[in-house]
């Protein structure tokens, strides 16, 4: 079985004063039908990774690849039209705030059946009920209710089960989850997260979990790349985070305060220069696919 | 045991009027010992972060009885004396430094409303103490990191030499390393200057480090309070500490 996605080189820039900077720098990885995380702090190009296979990266920045296929078909070439077909449809994204997901002024429920009649072509009564269906998918207790009601009635954690509904209405291969669960409450993210994590067991769909959050990524997901200056310097299965090898890897994990290991002062990450060009620990990521491919 | 340097007692704040009133804190009781630092752990919206607007007067609405070194308050307005002992470092460094101006006047215009002297040696001072040095004196926010900029709010909060810090989730936009810069330079502030903190968060591992003992808020009340030794043995008994416990460490199903 081949995989879902798969990114090689994947590059991405923008022009500067000081000439072009390079947010992504050569990234590769496959994604079967599992749950991979990507870590690293902000300006690390996680996010960036996720936009480009999207084509979401707005001029003058420019996304470059030796491939970028979904499903063997190349998806970095394909004119915008075409690309328009695949985004949503195939492949679908979760960003980390519902507040400024939702369109304000539309009700919840029209905006999953809207979506999902530009994806489907299905008729407005079919829609309404998939968007109820998928609606109560996310567990929502009374999704007539909630399909009335307009984004700012609703939670935080109820929105991003709302936007969750929403992506998933048109049954994407990929969901692409950028930071879900960070503008939620601890006890709201375990439930986002289990609905996320069932829904994808039960479609058989990859996931791309973005993070800075490196225990929850430990927890949830089952491969882990570690993106430090746009590029992945380490990629593991993520039982095995706490034995990262990498130095920065492990730097991020020791400076987490711990309760059930406390210590006078933190140790802080000495950054190294060569983090930003030396070798991949663990080159194995672009074969194997430990945890993947069920 | 010595007089708390803050106490609060039935605090209660409130917003809007009938029938659209919000009650946000409802009858809190707290007492921070001076050089201590004390935390206070809830999820958004269960009133923490109002517990210390209201101490500071950024929430005009409230009942009860806050008094901070003896000084008792009231209302909204506060007294030189009080800016000069409390101040207030918050969580978005972001949001918190004015755009426009830079890290000098940022200090000096604190410095000046504190009515201090010699303000040039005390900027060089403050940056250094900080951890920022006097590089960082002439630059714009927009030309610091996030960790940089939080280093500066704390820089501005320690301008009048307070006694009290109330820290507002002063690490949640932060990074895990950078978090752990911002966290070691709360340790050291504290024992060099012999600062009190009160620090809301919503994460019990941060709270657990800086913070000897912690109260548990939701839905505007105090549902429990704990030495932090007990948090991490384990030994919490009520139901929403372990609640909150067990939900910071995600399991798969």
């Amino acid at each position: 079985m081949s995989a879902l996605l798969s990114v090689r080189d994947l590059r991405v820039t923008f022009p500067s004063r000081q000439g072009v900077f390079e947010a992504v720098r050569g990234v590769s990885f496959d994604l079967g039908r599992e749950r991979l995380g990507v870590v690293g702090e902000s300006g690390s190009g996680k996010s960036m990774t996720g936009r480009a296979i999207l084509g979401l990266v707005r001029p003058p920045g420019r996304v470059t690849a030796q491939a970028l296929t979904l499903g063997g078909q190349d998806i970095l070439n394909l004119p915008e039209r075409e690309r328009r077909k695949i985004r949503g449809r195939r492949i679908a994204m979760v960003m980390q705030d519902p507040k400024f997901s939702l369109n304000p002024v539309m009700r919840v429920g029209d905006q999953i059946v809207e979506a999902y009649r530009l994806h489907s072509g299905a008729g407005r009564a079919a829609a309404r009920l998939k968007a109820l269906e998928m609606l109560e998918a996310v567990r929502i207790r009374d999704p007539e209710r909630v399909y009335q009601s307009y984004p700012h009635e609703v939670s935080g954690g109820m929105g991003q089960r709302i936007m969750i509904a929403m992506m998933l209405a048109a049954g994407p291969e990929i969901l692409i989850a950028d930071e879900p669960t960070s503008a939620l409450d601890v006890s709201v993210r375990a439930e986002v997260l289990r609905i996320m994590d069932d829904l994808v067991r039960d479609r058989g769909m990859g996931l791309i979990f973005i993070s800075h959050d490196l225990n929850l990524v430990a927890q949830f997901c089952d491969r882990v790349l570690i993106m430090y200056a746009g590029r992945i310097v380490e990629t593991l299965a993520a039982r095995d985070l706490h034995a990262a090898r990498h130095p920065y890897t492990q730097g991020l994990l020791n400076s987490l305060p711990r309760l059930d290991a406390p210590v006078e002062r933190l140790p802080v990450l000495e950054r190294a220069e060569e983090w930003r060009e030396g070798p991949l620990v663990d080159a194995s990521m672009t074969e194997a696919l430990p945890g993947g491919l069920r | 045991m010595s007089a708390p340097i803050l106490s609060v007692a039935d605090l209660r704040v409130w917003f809007g009027h009938p029938p659209d009133r919000v009650d946000a804190v409802r009858g809190v009781d707290l007492g921070v010992q001076r050089g201590e630092s004390f935390g206070l752990v809830g999820e958004s919206g269960s009133g923490k972060s109002t517990v210390l607007r209201a101490i500071a007067g950024l929430a005009p609405d409230w009942s009860g009885r806050v008094a901070v070194a003896g000084e008792t308050l009231s209302g909204a307005r506060r007294s030189p004396a009080f800016h000069r002992r409390v101040q207030m470092v918050f969580q978005d460094p972001y949001a918190s430094l004015h755009p426009r101006h830079t890290v000098d006047r940022v200090l000096a215009e604190t410095l000046t409303l504190q009515g201090m002297d010699d303000i040039d040696r005390r900027i060089v001072r403050l940056l250094d103490d900080v951890g920022l040095g006097r590089g960082f004196r002439f630059r714009y926010p927009h030309q610091l990191s996030g960790g940089q900029r939080q280093r500066v709010a704390i820089a501005r909060a320690l301008a009048g030499e307070p006694e009290l810090l109330l820290l507002d989730e002063p690490t949640s936009a932060l990074d895990v390393s950078v978090q752990a810069e911002i966290l070691n330079l709360l340790t050291d502030l504290r024992a060099d200057r012999g600062l009190t903190y009160l620090m809301v968060s919503h994460d019990l591992a941060v709270i657990g480090h800086l913070c000897q003992r912690l109260a548990v808020m939701q839905a505007g009340e105090i549902v429990d309070r704990l030495e932090v030794a007990d948090l991490r043995a384990g030994r919490a008994q009520n139901a929403y500490t372990r609640h909150l416990i067990a939900a910071s460490q995600y399991q798969r199903a």
